[in-house]
């Protein structure tokens, strides 16, 4: 008979009250379980997105909007680079240097997802995730030729529900009502889920992302006739976001011989007068500090706080016992209990109540995040299973041990104290 | 195999007067030895015992059982050498009622040295009567059937002395004698010494050493205005 199954026995002696105090622990283990799992699909979302290449060149200015608008498809971009540069990368000054280098154009968007205008070598040369080659789910990547044909991402496609050979107009700007362009792309291809922000965009030729904008132009300039508006389709046209002959961004990956490659062209980019070349990682990690990376500890610290208040409770609910088992306690004293005895299992019985709401709190944590996957996919890419977890959460086994240990210091002394020879004549 | 020498023993009332309740100058009994215990309410009889169990300290005296001087002992040795050689009975069972009659007895030897010996527990239980109550707990055992998981815990470490406080006091009178009879015989077959404390002349008088506290304890004396001797 060991002293756990004491323990445990009188934790089923005082069954509702021990249901109880576990749930409370469980439901604090869970918000913490949630917090951290929850960093963990941001942290992931937010460095998956940038991996796969080393720069972004785009037009000078803030290094987080480039950012954010040319991986994550977010917020405006910074402005446009000259397509002779992105020329440069490739056959020009710095085509020594470069290994694979892909534009980007945005300005578009159809039923909220951004439509980018790209080559095929996005999907057929880039990688994502560090070493993952794009797979089609169906179809094919659109041809060089091909000038208005595009390819969905897995989200995407879904919410869009645009099938193969199905054709799509894009939407003029990125807020609501723009202007839906009149030449159509036809679907070619949707790619398997990356769990990146590709999911949630929709790629088109660049030539033809350029033609829309071209014959509208064109179309507009000759049936237009009035000098007043054309003063305002020439202030309209600069809300474009892609003129003729401009890029928004190009991604590069560059030769990994010499080493320190990247920070060298980095700079020689830097100190052109038009562009400027920022490293995804390292502003996505200062961007994850910045913003996430605080708020995480004030979440996890409110979580915190919750667990210590159930192990409080764990307190108040053994502490409240004793005077009911100040009897039981002596029995056991006089059984020839020693003092230590008795009050390793009160303290074994206020580990156990912690570990059961623990594992109640992780089950249950663990079994929220898996509800929700499917909207954690949806909102950021990230597939999370319900096995997802941190390697943080190993900290909780000894922590909530060291929780109980402490709240259970108090009862422990109240039994260790019991007088019993007059507990022993006292009416139970 | 156990001697009382001079043992005191006070209380310290509420109103901090103090109260004394044990003044024994010697009481003795052998080996195997049955003795039974009487005295009026309030004399000392549950305060003597507790003091031979160990439970309590004297003010002053010794206490030896067999070699072992038990006053001389820390708090922490007499509780094992209480689990490990002296049984105790009840008048109210004191069963813990989380537990069956089966770990009851384990729970005993639990706290003696050693691991608890499964077969002995269940043999002791065959032995008054329970085999068919072993996995119960307290709470469906009739009075008489606790009393004796009480009985069967007593001596679940083969004890050298059974030290058994009113225990028919709360059984019916129909199983009193079962009771009774089930202590002595236990105590004879394994030879352990009993001292068993009682209101009861019936029961007082089916052993063959009575002593009443009152003549050998010189508080109850005084008290009762009797004049005390060695026992």
């Amino acid at each position: 008979m060991s002293l756990w199954k004491v323990a445990w026995r009188s934790i089923q002696q005082r069954k509702l009250s021990s249901i109880l105090t576990i749930l409370s622990m469980g439901l604090g283990v869970a918000l913490v379980v949630a917090v951290l799992v929850v960093y963990g699909v941001v942290y992931q979302a937010f460095h998956q997105g940038g991996e796969g290449y080393d720069l972004i060149v785009g037009a000078k200015g803030g290094k987080e909007q480039l950012v954010l608008n040319s991986v994550f498809y977010l917020s405006q971009p910074v402005g446009n680079i000259p397509y002779g540069f992105y020329e440069e990368l490739i056959e020009g000054k710095y085509a020594g240097d470069v290994e694979t280098a892909v534009p980007l154009c945005m300005g578009h968007t159809y039923q909220g997802f951004r439509v980018v205008g790209t080559t095929p070598e996005m999907f057929n040369e880039l990688k994502y995730r560090g070493n993952r080659s794009y797979r089609f789910a169906q179809g094919r990547n659109f041809e060089d030729e091909e000038r208005f044909a595009g390819v969905l991402g897995a989200i995407a496609a879904a919410k869009t529900k645009l099938r193969i050979g199905e054709t799509f107009q894009a939407v003029h700007g990125i807020g609501v009502g723009g202007r839906v362009h009149k030449q159509s792309f036809t679907v070619v291809g949707i790619l398997e889920p990356t769990g990146t922000p590709v999911d949630r965009a929709v790629f088109v030729n660049m030539r033809g992302f350029h033609d829309i904008h071209r014959a509208e132009e064109a179309a507009e300039a000759e049936a237009n006739q009035n000098a007043e508006e054309n003063a305002e389709k020439k202030a309209k046209k600069h809300e474009h976001e892609e003129h003729p002959h401009e890029i928004t961004a190009v991604l590069v990956c560059v030769r990994p011989v010499p080493a320190g490659m990247t920070d060298i062209l980095a700079r020689a980019i830097n100190s052109t007068p038009i562009a400027q070349a920022v490293v995804p990682a390292r502003v996505i990690a200062d961007l994850f500090e910045g913003v996430v990376g605080k708020l995480q500890w004030i979440l996890l610290g409110m979580a915190v706080l919750t667990v210590i208040e159930a192990g409080i409770g764990i307190m108040v609910s053994i502490y409240n016992s004793m005077s009911d088992r100040q009897h039981e306690i002596a029995i056991m004293r006089a059984l020839g209990a020693r003092r230590i005895t008795v009050m390793v299992i009160i303290l074994l019985e206020s580990i156990l109540l912690a570990l059961l709401g623990g594992g109640v709190g992780l089950l249950l944590g663990h079994g929220a995040i898996w509800a929700c996957s499917p909207l954690i996919a949806e909102w950021t890419g990230v597939v999370v299973g319900m096995l997802r977890f941190q390697w943080v959460e190993l900290v909780l086994v000894p922590g909530l041990i060291a929780l109980a240990a402490v709240v259970g210091y108090l009862p422990a002394v109240a039994a260790y104290r019991t007088d019993v020879a007059k507990s022993l004549i006292a009416t139970p | 195999m156990l001697l009382l020498k001079d043992v005191k023993k006070t209380f310290i009332q509420p109103d901090g007067s103090v109260l004394p309740v044990l003044d024994i100058a010697e009481f003795r009994v052998s080996a195997g030895e049955q003795v039974v215990l009487v005295g009026r309410s309030g004399c000392g009889k549950t305060t003597l015992l507790h003091i031979i169990a160990g439970i309590s300290r004297p003010d002053s005296g010794k206490v030896r059982i067999d070699d072992w001087d038990i006053t001389l002992m820390p708090e922490a040795e007499r509780d094992r050498f209480r689990a490990e050689r002296i049984g105790y009975v009840f008048q109210t069972f004191n069963l813990l009622a989380g537990f069956t009659a089966l770990e009851n007895v384990l729970l005993a030897m639990r706290f003696a040295r050693g691991r608890p010996d499964k077969q002995r527990a269940r043999r002791l239980l065959e032995r008054v009567g329970l085999s068919h109550r072993m996995t119960h707990r307290p709470t469906m055992l009739s009075v008489g059937e606790q009393q004796r998981v009480a009985v069967a815990r007593a001596l679940a470490n083969k004890p050298q002395l059974l030290l058994a406080d009113e225990p028919t006091a709360n059984v019916d009178a129909g199983h009193q004698q079962q009771i009774l009879d089930l202590i002595q015989e236990a105590c004879a077959e394994e030879n352990v010494a009993l001292i068993i404390v009682t209101h009861s002349s019936e029961v007082a008088a089916q052993f063959p050493r009575i002593e009443r506290l009152e003549q050998f304890n010189r508080v109850a004396a005084v008290l009762a205005g009797e004049k005390p001797h060695s026992a």
